[in-house]
C-alpha cells in the first residue's frame, strides 16, 4: 500500500451516504467472489448480475457523496482504510457456503428493499432509491426462491440453511433501522423454507462506527490494491 | 459559422443515433435514455438516463455520445447522467420493441412497478409467438435480460426485464 489514503471531514449527511454505498459495494464485491465459482450456470450469471446491480448503486451513491466531499467515487472506494467503512458487519462476513451466501443476500435484499421503499427526504438519495428498489426487489425475489429450494429439500441443504440463518441473525441487528416490518418481510419465508426462525438476542454492532472483523481488512486489500499500487493508472 | 440552433440539430441528431454495443440494432433514442440536448455557454451538454444501476454499457455509451457530438461540430461536449425520473421500460419505443422481437428478443410487458417486473412467467415467444413458455432463469447474459423457453417450438429465447 503506497498511496496515501483520505480522510474526510463526517458529517451525519456523508455518514449516512456511505453507509448506504459502503453496504453496496462491500455485499457487492463479496458477491462477485462466486464468479467463476457458482454451483450451476444460471447462478453463475445471476450472482454475477446482482454483484453487478450492487457495485452500480454503490457507484451512484459515492457520486453523491462525492458531491458533498469532494471526493471522487474511486478515492472513497479505494482509498479509504477499513476504520473509515460504514458498511454493517454482515456485508462483509466472508461467503462461506451457497446456502450462507444465499441467506445473507435474503436477509440484506429484504431490509434495502424496505429502506429504499420507505424513502428518503434527500433528493439525491431518493433518486438512488427510485432505480435501486427494482433491483433490491429482483433480489428479494432470488434469494428466496433459493432459501425455499434449500430449506426445503434435502437433509444436507436444510441443515446447511438452517446453520447459515442461525449464524446471520446476530448480525442482522445492525442492518435494520427499524426491525418489525423487516421481521413481518422475513417470517413468512423462512417458514416456506421449512426453516426456524432464530429469536432476537444480542447482536453485532460496529460497522457503523469503523470497527469491523478482520474480514474487511482482507477484502479491501485485494479491492484496493491496484489503484495504490499504481495511482491514476488507467486501462 | 454553424448558428446556434443547426448546431444543436445535428448535435442532437448525432447523439440520438448513437447504439447500444450490447444491442447494436438498438439506438440510445430507440431505448428512451436521451433526455436532453441543450447548449450551456458554448459547450454541448447532453443528457441521458442510466438504465440498470450497474449496466456496464452505459459508459461506453457516454462516451460514443460525446464522440458522436464532436464529430457533428461540437468543439465541447459534456455528458449528464441524470437519475430522475428515474428510466423505466415503457420508455422503449415501438420501434426498439420490434427491433427486439426482430433479434429474437421478447420485448418487455408494458407497465411498470413490481407487478410488471415479476409479470407474466408466460412471456410469448418471439419466434412462434406462443405463450406455452416457461423462465429457466430471472437473469440473463446482461441485466436487461431474463433466460425463458418455449415449450411450443422449444427454441430458448430471452425476455427483456420489465423495469
Amino acid at each position: 500500500m503506497t498511496t496515501t489514503s483520505i480522510t474526510l471531514s463526517e458529517t451525519p449527511r456523508v455518514q449516512t451516504y456511505l453507509a448506504l454505498a459502503d453496504d453496496a459495494l462491500v455485499l457487492g464485491h463479496r458477491t462477485s467472489e462466486w464468479t467463476g465459482h457458482a454451483p450451476l450456470l444460471e447462478e453463475e450469471l445471476a450472482l454475477a448480475n446482482i454483484a453487478l446491480d450492487l457495485i452500480g448503486q454503490a457507484r451512484m451513491l459515492y457520486q453523491a457523496a462525492g458531491d458533498l466531499t469532494g471526493h471522487s467515487e474511486d478515492e472513497l472506494a479505494y482509498l479509504r482504510d477499513p476504520p473509515a467503512f460504514r458498511n454493517a458487519l454482515i456485508m462483509e462476513l466472508p461467503n462461506g457456503d451457497f446456502a450462507f451466501t444465499i441467506a445473507r443476500l435474503f436477509l440484506v435484499s429484504v431490509a434495502s428493499d424496505q429502506k429504499w421503499r420507505r424513502g428518503f427526504d434527500d433528493p439525491a438519495l431518493t433518486a438512488v432509491a427510485e432505480k435501486a428498489m427494482k433491483e433490491t426487489a429482483y433480489h428479494v425475489r432470488h434469494a428466496a426462491e433459493w432459501l425455499i429450494r434449500l430449506g426445503d429439500a434435502t437433509e444436507e441443504s436444510h441443515r446447511r440453511a438452517q446453520d447459515a440463518i442461525d449464524a446471520l441473525w446476530p448480525f442482522t441487528g445492525e442492518m435494520t433501522e427499524i426491525r418489525e416490518p423487516w421481521l413481518h418481510a422475513v417470517a413468512p419465508i423462512l417458514h416456506r423454507a421449512t426453516l426456524r426462525q432464530p429469536n432476537d438476542g444480542w447482536m453485532q454492532s460496529g460497522g457503523r462506527a469503523g470497527r469491523h472483523s478482520e474480514h474487511l481488512g482482507h477484502l479491501l486489500a485485494e479491492m484496493q490494491v491496484l489503484p495504490r499500487t499504481y495511482p491514476g493508472a488507467t486501462w | 459559422m454553424v448558428t446556434d440552433d443547426a448546431l444543436l440539430e445535428r448535435a442532437r441528431a448525432a447523439a440520438a443515433a448513437v447504439t447500444d454495443p450490447e444491442l447494436p440494432p438498438l439506438t440510445v433514442d430507440d431505448l428512451g435514455i436521451l433526455r436532453e440536448v441543450r447548449l450551456d455557454n458554448g459547450t454541448v451538454e447532453v443528457a441521458i438516463t442510466p438504465t440498470y444501476s450497474g449496466c456496464p454499457a452505459m459508459r461506453e455509451i457516454a462516451d460514443a455520445i460525446a464522440a458522436a457530438v464532436r464529430e457533428a461540430g461540437a468543439a465541447k461536449v459534456r455528458v449528464r447522467l441524470v437519475l430522475t425520473p428515474a428510466w423505466t421500460t415503457d420508455w422503449l419505443t415501438d420501434a426498439a420493441r420490434g427491433k427486439l422481437l426482430d433479434l429474437g428478443i421478447a420485448p418487455p410487458e408494458p407497465g411498470q412497478g413490481t407487478e410488471a417486473l415479476f409479470g407474466r412467467s408466460n412471456v410469448p415467444c418471439p419466434r412462434c409467438h406462443s405463450t406455452n413458455t416457461e423462465r429457466i432463469s430471472a437473469f440473463g447474459s446482461t441485466a436487461c435480460k431474463a433466460l425463458h423457453r418455449c415449450l411450443n417450438c422449444r427454441e430458448p429465447f430471452e425476455a427483456f426485464k420489465c423495469h
